[in-house]
């Protein structure tokens, strides 16, 4: 990381980036398992035994936890584009750790709920 | 025995264009010193060659800034001892422009950009009119006054990945410079204005990473500026054919 991107308005553009980018790829291979069941249920079904494994639940609780901060970070950038600052330099910087915080959050509850 | 010797400051400095490589020139460590003052010592002492730009030393013309360890700065406001690490500072020309020689680099695109983005002032009234009454409280004034006090020496636009990723991204300062004549009532062409930074290479190409308000010497933040242009350009797009944007229109005329 060069020495004039190490702050935390980068680190959220990276955040959101790098997120984006991973379910921009997820969501073909999630279409692509879907589709499975023209195949038959059968089809569909030897392919849900797969998502029974541990390796498995690991990466939903990925998925899940890229969704989330994907989302909260979004919102700030929508939050900055769409709504007048309240003051001068109010780029909410404070927003992006509890946006993380939030993230990992979602992901406790998913794994409770999974668990 | 041992020689008591000053402390030493070792600097590297990029020489040459974008073939060139850096050199380390050892200067002496003072107490107060800044980086332009190290820059000076070494055109001074060891390298009469150098190139490198400045004039006021004292923040005010924005035509020192360099890349000092990586990172966008005034050399003449930049205290040698907030930057250097163990003794050392590497100095080169700020990223997103040609190099000439050495620290220099060609600002031309910067200042084209600056015309691009419809940075030029067109005035609603000549000289034998009153001046325009312009209530210093109103929101309009009061986001001019937040980004108005740049003076052009690109480090925002060294800064800015986005600029290095699209050329033809007009980058933070000019929009910054946009976002003040937007929102001036005296400026004749608001609307030419607002559009020029829509355009292709405008606006909508920043990814509010931050590192323009981040680095801004002056505590600008052209990342609220630029949002701003997103939203009124946004708002410009939904009320486009409609009643508003023909009163926008008439505002622009000139009186």
């Amino acid at each position: 990381m060069r020495a004039h991107r190490s702050h935390q308005a980068y680190w959220a553009f990276v955040g959101h980036r790098v997120s984006g980018i991973a379910l921009a790829a997820f969501l073909p291979l999630h279409f692509l398992t879907l589709a499975l069941v023209l195949k038959g249920t059968a089809a569909l079904d030897s392919f849900l035994v797969l998502a029974e494994m541990p390796l498995f639940k690991i990466a939903e609780w990925g998925l899940v936890v890229l969704l989330a901060v994907h989302f909260f970070f979004g919102l700030r950038l929508l939050f900055l584009e769409l709504h007048p600052w309240k003051r001068a330099g109010d780029s909410r910087l404070y927003w992006i750790v509890p946006s993380l915080f939030a993230a990992f959050l979602v992901g406790a509850v998913f794994v409770a709920g999974v668990v | 025995m041992d020689a008591v010797s000053p402390k030493s400051l070792s600097v590297r400095i990029w020489r040459g264009k974008d073939d060139g490589r850096f050199e380390t020139y050892e200067v002496p460590a003072r107490d107060n010193q800044t980086v332009l003052d190290v820059v000076t010592e070494v055109q001074r002492r060891h390298e009469p060659a150098l190139a490198y730009r400045f004039a006021c030393r004292v923040g005010v013309c924005g035509s020192c800034a360099m890349t000092v360890n990586g990172v966008p700065r005034w050399t003449c406001r930049t205290h040698v001892a907030k930057v250097a690490e163990a003794g050392e500072i590497t100095i080169e020309p700020l990223r997103n422009m040609p190099r000439i020689k050495d620290l220099a680099c060609d600002m031309a695109g910067f200042f084209d950009k600056w015309q691009k983005a419809g940075g030029r002032f067109t005035g609603t009234r000549n000289r034998a009119e009153p001046p325009a009454a312009v209530d210093p409280a109103s929101r309009k004034r009061v986001a001019v006054d937040a980004a108005i006090e740049c003076i052009n020496c690109a480090v925002c636009y060294s800064a800015c990945d986005v600029v290095s990723w699209n050329e033809e991204y007009l980058g933070p300062a000019a929009l910054n410079r946009a976002w003040t004549l937007v929102n001036d009532e005296r400026h004749a062409l608001r609307r030419t204005t607002l559009d020029l930074a829509m355009e292709q290479g405008g606006c909508g190409n920043c990814h509010t990473q931050g590192s323009c308000m981040r680095h801004c010497p002056v505590g600008i933040s052209p990342t609220e500026s630029i949002a701003g242009l997103k939203r009124m350009s946004l708002l410009s797009f939904l009320v486009r054919d409609h009643a508003a944007a023909d009163a926008l229109a008439k505002t622009e005329e000139p009186a």
